[in-house]
């Protein structure tokens, strides 16, 4: 009905914080040495995976509501808002199906960080082997 | 069927991320926006199986081929949103050069 609007309200919040992130990072003058690779990826590069996601996935899910008929180009948008019992199964489901998406969206990006950090990590150690050797 | 269709489009998208990463044409953006959409039908699914246990498995063959058209308006949906990032955010700068009257 309006599930996708909870995932659609995480994605403005992870643009926002991505944003001021990124904005932060740039003000602050990080010396870095050269010679030393970076084995962490910034918080700004994995929250973009994060709104990427959440974005694409509501815009697409947007549009299957709009196929099933259950938004319209006009006001109210919502056609479950009509009438209060439609509008309550509505809210219903964007308290159960819409929150879940929310976190399982955010879980598997959490998953995705943990195993980003550990294949960057052990290349870092491989790199760093491999310059000691020669 | 909607879900099926966007699984097999994101997994596209991540070989083609994977074999050919060149992060300039965000194939990465496309393979992300591809799984996000599959993680919220799962969840859809999972909802759906609650409702209708095993029926959900056997949807009727008008249902199918309506959820089929939709899968792939979704693919071509996410296709054409990639595409105008791709476009606005110009990597080889070719629309730059074609707008300006320069060989590409």
């Amino acid at each position: 009905m309006a599930c996708f609007l909870v995932p659609t309200a995480e994605a403005v919040v992870v643009t926002i914080i991505s944003k001021v992130k990124d904005h932060s990072d740039a003000n602050k003058q990080v010396k870095v040495d050269s010679t030393k690779i970076s084995d962490k990826i910034p918080m700004g590069r994995k929250l973009k995976w994060l709104s990427g996601m959440l974005w694409g996935g509501s815009a697409l899910l947007a549009f299957e509501h709009v196929w099933h008929g259950e938004v319209t180009p006009w006001f109210p948008f919502l056609t479950a808002m009509g009438s209060e019992a439609d509008a309550m199964e509505m809210f219903h489901e964007m308290a159960t199906a819409g929150v879940m998406m929310a976190v399982l969206v955010t879980a598997v990006w959490g998953i995705m960080c943990v195993a980003a950090d550990i294949i960057t990590k052990r290349s870092v150690k491989a790199e760093t082997v491999k310059g000691d050797a020669v | 069927m909607t879900l099926l269709i966007t699984v097999f489009a994101a997994i596209t998208a991540t070989i083609v991320w994977y074999f050919k990463n060149q992060s300039k044409y965000m194939i990465g953006t496309l393979a992300l926006m591809y799984w996000g959409a599959s993680i919220m039908w799962f969840v859809d699914a999972i909802f759906e199986y609650a409702e209708l246990q095993a029926e959900f498995f056997t949807p009727a063959a008008k249902d199918m081929l309506n959820d089929a058209f939709l899968g792939v308006s979704v693919v071509a949906l996410g296709l054409i949103i990639w595409l105008i990032i791709l476009i606005v955010k110009d990597p080889d700068g070719k629309l730059r050069k074609t707008l300006q009257g320069q060989k590409a």
